[in-house]
């Protein structure tokens, strides 16, 4: 389905990341947020909240996250696409309701412009330590999707790819910005509208007497219905059957964490998406993701002029990891060198799919500002060794 | 030969239920059942499109009513329902979204949104069913608990005071405000109807037993003992001062209506700013095709129902 | 009580006839709060010494004649399982039924 032309701003704009991000969310059909301000991501909404009364829709502020989190379900169960955004501290507080989304399948899109932390940490500094916690941050056994985007050129493109990948595996997909992407200035190129492709909604088209709320037809995600279609559905947070009616036995939720797990897991080589340049005779493999894949880049291109044999791999999907690549690259280099703004985070993905056939190195950075490249560069250079 | 005269009626409130999941959960003597009933009622006296109708419950024993009505239904998170109902009607304006939950979940661990909700006046009617302690949980102090009662996690007698709640969301901003008891079917019946021919925030308080719990560790019977005391002890008082209907212990339950006031509610306001700030610009919810068609892509697809 | 108990647990439905209205009662949802008997504003309604399959006394009619069907029992019963309805019978016709029903239990 293409792109509705009324929240397109078609064109060619001199854009910050979290303005861009906001374009592509209205580029792919949202028309409902509900958002609570936090820096460095407050940007985000504030343009929704100026933009959308005239393209048809509705921004709310919430009285805090969890209401921001849970408030913008209930937008996607009254039928539009929905979205929040937030920074570190409020992620914390969305994290209930990212298990809840997840749980009901919930189509949605968590937008994190991450600073740095713990706790209030450093409100208007980058960092990318939140990655973790966008995989593992809400209790329980469930898979969710995170997108990196490293311009702002991309947090329009891949703002638009989150929506589209929350509507075809019903699943809350996070976007894992950070202050220096969110911030950062540049050419964003708006295509026209009808070279805007979006996914819409699975809406069933069964009938009342047919319609099972959490139903499956081999493909893992069930059909949705909105509120006030008659469907009279059941949703619940609960360990839940076909009905969506509530049954918590150990079968009940075997199938159905099971199923929650494999819609994503067994579609990762579809879902990922990576940029690699030079890994096919590369000694070593610089592995990023977000801001630091640019700083990264200078680094790459300082080990190549002194000759040494570096390739790239940037992560745009890093969740769910895409295991069979690391894998594949692991069989033929001698070490992976991961740099990130945090202590070690994805490294650990890394080195758990290398599984010790390549070394691992992690280029760490506490955050509040982004790596010098000769500090990777120095983890290159060790890492030939 | 005998024939019967009529056909045997179906009880009036077995069309609103899922009635292939009963037996409920609730314990004998609960009154949770009573009040869905007395929704039921509503439903019918008030003409209500049932297809309109969404029903939004938090966690907790009332929470559960979400599971056993056979309407859109949305059993949340815990203190979470006002503002999962407050997205819901904002992107569906057409929906007449009912919040059916406990006063802990209300008004404790969902306190916030409560007074907000109440503040901007999103047209949500809210029944709030109070057995004044943590049901689910096994028996623990809420907000609502009075004085000297004892619960699980106050062994020696609460001492916190408590939330009177028609005063709190008065104050906040509620349009509608009434309290019942359980005992109080018919009256309950009649303002839940009044709410749902009001525009903005209601809020309906229903004081429910719960035997297993609050009552027998306050040595106050079982249910019916506790729904003759509601006979005996409750005082209708329309137009009370919220001031002055917080509960005790032992004491008088002061019932009625207390509040019935008109005040534009969130849409209203919202689309009043938008009009005169944007003019024509502002791209207001279309009644026919709504925002939902952001996320089916049009109208002219044939999901839009 | 053996005869009483079958009548109690075979039948989901139990239905009783009375002048004016009649409940009927879904005996395996009740839980025995007893509401229905106490608000019954005529006293049509007893707990039965015989228990459901979850070992609840439900209500039994003792004064069908009484019925007039507000449904107050009904309003009250916080387990769906019992309400009661107008009969728009004459009176007599109904009176008769309510006897031969009773007669059957």
């Amino acid at each position: 389905m293409k792109a509705d032309p009324r929240g397109v701003l078609t064109g060619t704009h001199f854009m910050d990341g979290d303005h861009a991000c906001c374009e592509g969310a209205l580029a792919a059909g949202a028309r409902f947020a509900a958002g609570y301000p936090i820096t460095p991501s407050t940007e985000v909404v504030e343009r929704f909240a100026q933009r959308v009364p005239t393209v048809g829709g509705c921004f709310i502020q919430m009285e805090d996250e969890l209401a921001a989190s849970i408030t913008l379900q209930g937008g996607v169960w009254g039928g539009a696409k929905a979205f929040t955004v937030t920074s570190g501290p409020g992620f914390s507080l969305m994290m209930e309701h990212i298990g809840y989304a997840a749980m009901t399948e919930t189509p949605c899109v968590f937008v994190d412009v991450q600073r740095g932390g713990p706790s209030t940490g450093l409100p208007t500094l980058p960092a990318q330590g939140d990655m973790m916690q966008a995989r593992w941050g809400s209790h329980g056994d469930y898979e969710i999707i995170a997108l990196c985007p490293n311009s702002p050129q991309e947090c329009f493109d891949l703002t638009i790819k989150a929506f589209n990948l929350a509507e075809e595996f019903r699943v809350p997909v996070m976007f894992m910005m950070d202050e220096v992407v969110g911030h950062m200035t540049e050419k964003v190129v708006i295509p026209p509208a009808d070279e805007i492709e979006v996914t819409p909604r699975k809406h069933t088209h069964k009938s009342v007497e047919d319609y099972l709320p959490y139903g499956t037809n081999g493909d893992m995600v069930p059909e949705m219905a909105h509120a006030g279609e008659g469907y009279k559905f059941h949703v619940t947070g609960l360990t839940h059957d076909e009905r969506g009616y509530p049954n918590m036995t150990p079968k009940m939720q075997q199938k159905l964490v099971t199923r929650l797990q494999n819609k994503i897991l067994s579609a990762t080589d579809r879902i990922s998406m990576f940029e690699e340049e030079g890994t096919a005779d590369a000694d070593v493999v610089v592995v990023s993701y977000g801001i630091t894949s640019r700083v990264a880049q200078r680094a790459i291109e300082m080990a190549r002029a002194d000759g040494l044999k570096v390739g790239k791999l940037r992560l745009i999907t890093a969740w769910p990891f895409p295991e069979n690549k690391i894998r594949q690259l692991a069989a033929h280099i001698k070490a992976f060198v991961v740099p990130e703004l945090n202590l070690g985070q994805m490294v650990r993905e890394v080195e758990r799919a290398a599984a010790g056939k390549a070394q691992t190195f992690l280029v760490p950075h506490a955050g509040g500002s982004v790596h010098h490249p000769e500090e990777i560069l120095a983890f290159i250079q060790e890492a030939v060794r | 030969m005998t024939t019967l005269v009529s056909p045997i009626p179906g009880n009036p409130v077995e069309p609103f239920l899922r009635s292939d999941r009963m037996p409920h959960i609730w314990c004998p003597g609960c009154g949770i059942g009573t009040t869905v009933n007395c929704f039921a009622e509503a439903l019918i006296e008030s003409k209500i499109d049932l297809k309109t109708l969404a029903l939004v419950s938090g966690i907790g024993c009332t929470g559960r009513v979400a599971g056993y009505v056979k309407l859109d239904s949305f059993h949340t998170t815990h203190g979470r329902a006002i503002p999962f109902a407050t997205g819901l009607k904002l992107a569906n304006p057409g929906l007449n979204v009912v919040v059916y939950s406990g006063d802990g979940d209300l008004s404790a661990i969902g306190g916030n949104h409560l007074i907000h909700a109440a503040r901007r006046n999103i047209d949500l009617k809210v029944i709030c069913v109070n057995n004044l302690i943590y049901a689910m949980t096994g028996g623990q102090t809420a907000p609502t608990t009075p004085g000297h009662a004892t619960t699980s996690t106050s062994p020696y007698g609460t001492f916190e005071p408590s939330f009177n709640l028609p005063h709190l969301v008065e104050a906040a901003g509620a349009v509608y405000v009434a309290r019942w008891t359980t005992f109080h079917v018919r009256q309950l019946a009649r303002s839940i109807t009044e709410a749902f021919n009001k525009k903005g925030f209601s809020f309906i308080e229903v004081i429910s037993p719960c035997p297993t719990l609050y009552q027998r560790r306050n040595k106050m019977g079982d249910g019916l003992e506790t729904m003759k005391y509601y006979k005996e002890k409750s005082k209708t008082k329309h137009g009370a001062p919220t001031s002055e209907v917080g509960l005790t212990l032992n004491g008088e339950i002061i019932v009625g209506k207390f509040v019935d006031r008109d005040r534009p509610d969130y849409s209203t306001l919202l689309k009043a700013q938008m009009h005169e700030s944007l003019g024509d610009k502002y791209v207001d919810y279309d009644e026919e095709q709504g925002y939902a068609c952001s996320a089916d892509g049009g109208c002219e697809e044939d999901s839009c129902h | 009580m053996l005869a009483n108990l079958r009548e109690l647990t075979l039948p989901l439905v139990g239905v009783f006839v009375a002048a004016k209205g009649r409940v009927s009662i879904v005996v395996e949802r009740c839980k025995a709060c007893g509401f229905c008997v106490e608000f019954c504003p005529t006293k049509v309604l007893a707990l039965s010494s015989a228990f459901n399959s979850k070992g609840y006394h439900p209500p039994h009619v003792v004064s069908p004649e009484k019925c007039s069907g507000c449904d107050l029992c009904g309003m009250y019963c916080p387990d769906f399982a019992i309400y009661g309805h107008k009969l728009q019978a004459p009176k007599a016709e109904a009176t008769a039924e309510a006897k031969e029903v009773n007669n059957e239990g």
